[in-house]
């Protein structure tokens, strides 16, 4: 019979039939998975166009921080009227002043964990929304003046996600993220560190966060320049 | 000899219709795994040519060579060496030394 069979056809292998298509199931399946993955990989931007762009970027936000030093260093010299009690106060409150107090510095970093196979690799980075717990925290807990690397938070003060950074005043950072603020410095750290709050959510996933009592902390001022285009001030009585 | 088409077909169908799509990390992996899948076709059809066909010998056959090679590619990557070409150049000498037993044996009838 086998004999038979085999003068059939020229390719005439009867055994194994079912275990080799299993595995020709399974090598299908990996064949379209690659052929996919390597259409990924060249439709990619080139990883030297990132680098260029990425350098000229850096060029000219170099170029914004020269001139908006320069725009702070002016209004310094022409501001001779704010200097009644009540001037200072607002300005205080605009944040365009250097304050210095006891307060606290919040060092945050990225989870040093592996994500593991399978797992999204976003639980362990630091993204806006962890910030934005921590500086809400902050204020709720009385917090006069809070920065985040050098950028003073004012009201239109930003705090988003910017691919794999962190867009504060329209500057971008990358972790870790060191931030000040000065308060009352216990009752600051405990409002953090509070029972199911936000840092021990946050180490939860491996992010590191240290948080440091400053008996002076200085936080910078606002360095931009205020512009309103749409909004005009309603005068008195209307 | 249909059978294995058909499930080769139905994989690709499988592959292309779920967006799966592996991180570049874990490339080189996959194109170790994918060598070690078709040179356990071509064993298999070897073995079933010259009528020596064991299920359990090609199926655990299969999965061995895949995770040795995998960890040879781990091992490589963490020791710098390039072990991933080792498995390369294994895996592709087998099938072409298969595939040339697999001509023989249907050119001698």
């Amino acid at each position: 019979m086998d004999v038979i069979e085999r003068g059939e056809t020229v390719l005439s292998i009867k055994q194994g039939q079912a275990a080799i298509a299993f595995v020709c199931v399974i090598l299908g399946f990996m064949l379209a998975v690659q052929f996919r993955t390597t259409q990924d990989i060249r439709s990619t931007v080139p990883y030297q166009r990132i680098e260029d762009l990425s350098q000229r970027l850096i060029q000219t936000e170099k170029e914004r921080d020269t001139l908006q030093n320069q725009i702070s260093e002016l209004r310094k010299s022409s501001a001779e009227a704010a200097t009644t009690q009540q001037a200072e106060l607002v300005r205080m409150g605009a944040g365009v002043v250097t304050v210095q107090g006891p307060g606290v510095s919040i060092t945050i970093d990225d989870s040093k964990r592996q994500s593991k196979l399978g797992e999204n690799p976003n639980l362990y980075i630091i993204h806006d929304d962890d910030i934005l717990k921590v500086i809400n925290e902050l204020w709720a807990a009385g917090a006069e003046a809070i920065s985040i690397n050098d950028q003073r938070l004012i009201a239109s003060s930003e705090i988003r996600c910017a691919g794999p950074t962190l867009s504060v005043n329209n500057t971008r950072y990358s972790p870790p993220y060191e931030i000040k603020a000065i308060g009352d410095p216990t009752t600051l750290e405990n409002a953090l560190k509070m029972r199911g709050g936000v840092v021990e959510t946050l180490q939860f996933w491996g992010i590191q966060i240290s948080i440091k009592t400053q008996d002076n902390q200085i936080v910078p001022a606002y360095k931009g320049a205020f512009r309103f285009e749409l909004a005009k001030p309603v005068k008195d009585g209307v | 000899m249909m059978l294995p088409v058909i499930g080769l077909i139905i994989g690709l169908g499988i592959g292309a219709l779920f967006p799966v799509s592996i991180p570049v990390e874990f490339a080189k992996f996959m194109s170790v795994a994918l060598l070690a899948a078709l040179d356990s076709v071509f064993g298999g059809l070897r073995a079933g040519a010259e009528e020596k066909f064991d299920n359990t010998i090609f199926i655990t056959g299969f999965f061995t060579n895949a995770l040795l090679a995998a960890s040879l590619v781990y091992m490589g990557d963490r020791l710098g060496i390039d072990l991933y070409y080792v498995a390369l150049l294994a895996f592709g000498l087998r099938i072409f030394q298969n595939l040339a037993i697999i001509r023989r044996y249907f050119l001698k009838k």
